[in-house]
């Protein structure tokens, strides 16, 4: 699994704007109820944890199941105080981390 | 003789590989949330209001479908949304997802796309940081493909 | 009685233009498309192929083979040399002397250009160069040629498109030029237009090609299904693709 996602936020914004955080993320969410080509199980793999940090805060946590869509879509919101990172990073069932960072400035 | 154990065994096996097939289909009836609800909120009461969802009436496609959540709340360090829950009672595991927010939040939305295994009433139980619970549901219908894939289902 | 027999040729007069109701204009996949589909391919960020263009530019710029060459070393900016290019697809090869489609094409590249060895169908390599590709062609029409070396391909494509096949023992005309606009269970019945591909699929959770999801339509009729890169697929392609003029190439579309 590619550690491929998409991070999007305003490059600026108002001192207390809240300001829109859009993640898009390449993974199966596998469910565990599927078969492969030769009909054994494939286990269950998804992102069951993701977190966003900003400003030394963790301003948003996602645990997520298989009854979240392949290559998953989230939106969530942060009040914009201090210009900085926003970095989120994520972990599967199998164990394999990923994360994404941007810079939001706020004057 | 030795016939009858072997059927009766074989009889053990059919409802478990039933089970087993509908696990992943649309058949499966709403499972009972009390347990998963009584372990979120410890036998609190829960009242309805505050949590909003937003989906589509109808679904053609069970795999992915937009899905918005709003909590209304100040999101203030005293008053503010700590987490939601977010049950499908007819999913194989009706746990879709929990968020958790914080003050820093400005405000507790959150879009995003879910799995559903056929038609049903979604739940949100939203837990308050003044420890009160309140609950939104929403009516989806989720249709069947018409045309056959080759797809392993 | 009389009248009832006037009436009745007035509903067949009326009827007439729907019973041979063909695809002119053309109407793009997404027309047929859920509210919701329809926004999601619109949504540039979003949109889950565009995962697929992501790790295609990325790919573009990647030194592969024993040639040493990345697709940017003969191509440069895709941007600007590939515009309108995939449009133009599937395409006769003077070299390959066959109808190509722009999988083939990019394989041809690896393995003649590059040195390498070619990408397996649908796997997430050959499926992300070829959605970049196709998407750097977005809203440049569809324009193919067939005439001359690619007129058999294209006849060849023509003839299967009418050919009844399968236990339901259907033609993609009887869906696709008659049908079209019907309802089908819970979904409407499309032209079969090749606008939108490759494309991600709600069903297949991924991204996929034409050919992939042509092989499910042979699957629902219950036909025999013609393999990945099969020349009578390639020639449906190209069918497909001369039916669609009029269209613009939109890849990466999202269908249900």
């Amino acid at each position: 699994m590619s550690g491929l996602a998409r991070l999007r936020l305003p490059d600026t914004a108002r001192p207390g704007e809240v300001v829109e955080v859009r993640i898009l993320i390449q993974h199966d969410m596998e469910t565990g109820f599927r078969r492969d080509m030769q009909g054994r199980a494939v286990p269950t793999n998804v992102i069951q944890d993701l977190r966003a940090m900003y400003a030394g805060n963790t301003v948003f946590r996602a645990e997520l199941g298989s009854g979240i869509s392949a290559n998953p879509y989230l939106s969530f919101f942060i009040r914009a105080t201090d210009s900085g990172e926003v970095m989120l990073d994520w972990v599967d069932t199998a164990g394999v981390r990923g994360s994404a960072a941007a810079v939001l400035n706020v004057a | 003789m030795k016939r009858r154990p072997f059927l009766g065994l074989l009889a053990a096996l059919i409802p478990l590989a039933n089970i087993r097939n509908a696990s992943a289909q649309n058949f499966l009836p709403p499972q009972d949330l009390r347990p998963f609800i009584d372990k979120l909120t410890g036998g609190a009461p829960v009242r309805a209001g505050r949590v909003t969802m937003e989906m589509p009436a109808i679904a053609e496609n069970g795999n992915s479908i937009p899905f918005t959540l709003r909590v209304t709340s100040p999101m203030t360090r005293a008053d503010h949304v700590k987490s939601v829950h977010i049950f499908a009672p007819r999913n194989p595991r009706p746990q879709v997802a929990t968020f958790h927010f914080d003050p820093h939040a400005g405000k507790a939305e959150v879009t995003t796309r879910v799995r559903l295994a056929g038609t049903q009433k979604i739940i949100a139980i939203a837990a308050l940081s003044d420890g009160s619970f309140w609950s939104g549901e929403v009516n989806i219908v989720v249709t069947a493909a018409a045309c056959l894939d080759e797809a392993l289902g | 009685m009389r009248r009832f027999r006037e009436y009745s040729l007035l509903v067949l007069l009326c009827a007439m233009p729907f019973a041979f109701a063909q695809t002119n204009p053309p109407k793009p996949g997404n027309d047929f498309q859920s509210r919701e589909n329809r926004a999601l391919e619109a949504d540039d960020f979003a949109n889950p192929g565009m995962l697929w263009v992501e790790q295609g530019a990325k790919l573009w710029r990647e030194t592969r083979g024993d040639a040493k060459k990345s697709c940017a070393t003969c191509h440069g900016d895709a941007k600007q040399s590939l515009r309108g290019v995939a449009a133009g697809y599937p395409k006769h090869d003077a070299k390959a002397d066959r109808v190509l489609n722009l999988d083939q094409r990019i394989n041809l590249c690896a393995s003649e250009n590059q040195k390498a060895a070619a990408f397996p169908h649908e796997s997430r390599e050959l499926l992300s160069l070829s959605t970049y590709v196709a998407h750097q062609s977005k809203g440049q029409p569809i324009k193919v040629r067939v005439d001359g070396d690619a007129k058999p391909a294209y006849e060849r494509g023509k003839s299967l498109y009418f050919q009844r096949i399968g236990q339901m023992n259907l033609a993609c005309t009887h869906c696709h030029d008659q049908s079209w606009g019907k309802t089908l269970l819970a979904e409407s019945i499309s032209q079969g237009q090749p606008d939108g591909w490759p494309a991600y699929r709600l069903e297949w959770q991924t991204q996929g090609s034409l050919q992939r999801r042509l092989r499910a339509c042979f699957f629902g009729v219950r036909a025999e299904q013609p393999a990945f890169g099969s020349e009578d697929l390639v020639a449906l392609e190209l069918y497909l693709a001369k039916r669609a003029e009029g269209l613009t190439l939109n890849a990466p579309g999202v269908r249900r």
